[in-house]
């Protein structure tokens, strides 16, 4: 049986990373605060899910992710098929989620769970914005709470984020 | 819930609910053209929903991205040091789109109430 090495330590990765390229140290979140909580209140097949994610997937015909902290996001509508979908990103290989969105953007994985009965339903829309913005009080303050007034909009019961 | 990559990274935010996949970056939720491997990843991960029962906790999901570990000693790990190198790319500020075709459709389309700015920028 072959021996599985430990997670890759990306905190550390970068670090050294940064400290080869001459970088002041990242500095990364830590969260101090209890984690917020709320108890399920139906079944997983009764619940509607929806996706937000942070690849810097855009549907075509919307306006591409540009590279510098950028803080804005995409709505992509439910039924959306994967041959409109797109990638783009500062920062990771972006071969496998431009050949198959689902890599880093489940909608269409999800949409088959929910025909399968796994979930009750998908949310009429996806959200989707680019990681790597480099001041997390924007992301607390604007990015955060947008998205999460428009999942509260679409009465979601339950939220997947999909980071990369 | 978050499902993710990076397990470190993950530790440290503490989402309420999370799931770990032990795949390479830009694989957080499968691999590409495998839908059936897919749906059980994403399938495994929406069952946390129901198991996780205290905030903080991160599931392992069992999956194996290959047979063995090797690309994980060459994650982020460009940098040589011989040969410092930043395998990212220039952070500009002008839209990158995955082709030229997306660029013309987007200018061709109304203008895009589905791409929501939170700044001026």
């Amino acid at each position: 049986m072959t021996t599985r090495n430990e997670p890759v330590d990306y905190i550390e990765r970068t670090r050294e990373q940064y400290a080869a390229l001459g970088y002041p140290a990242y500095r990364w979140v830590e969260s101090r605060e209890p984690t917020p909580w709320k108890s399920l209140e139906k079944p997983l097949s009764q619940s509607r899910v929806a996706i937000v994610a942070s690849g810097g997937v855009y549907k075509r015909e919307q306006i591409a992710f540009h590279y510098r902290d950028d803080t804005s996001f995409r709505i992509i509508d439910s039924d959306t098929p994967n041959a409109d979908l797109r990638a783009t990103h500062f920062a990771y290989d972006l071969t496998d989620a431009r050949r198959d969105p689902s890599c880093v953007f489940p909608l269409d994985t999800l949409r088959h769970l929910a025909k399968g009965g796994v979930i009750g339903e998908t949310a009429p829309r996806a959200f989707s914005f680019m990681g790597g913005i480099y001041s997390t009080r924007k992301v607390r303050e604007l990015l955060a709470p947008a998205i999460a007034e428009r999942l509260i909009a679409d009465q979601v019961d339950l939220a997947l984020f999909v980071p990369v | 819930m978050s499902l993710s990559s990076a397990y470190s990274i993950t530790r440290s935010v503490r989402p309420p609910r999370a799931v770990f996949l032990d795949f390479p970056l830009g694989h957080t939720a499968g691999k590409p053209g495998e839908p059936e491997l897919n749906r059980d990843i994403l399938a495994d991960a929406l069952a946390a929903f129901e198991t996780i029962d205290q905030p903080g906790m991160i599931v392992t999901l069992p999956y194996v991205w290959s047979d063995d570990d090797g690309w994980k000693g060459r994650a982020l790990r460009e940098t040589s040091a011989s040969a410092p190198q930043d395998g990212r790319n220039a952070r500009t500020a002008t839209p990158q789109y995955q082709c030229e075709d997306d660029a013309v459709a987007a200018a061709e389309a109304p203008a895009c109430a589905s791409c929501v700015w939170l700044e001026s920028s």
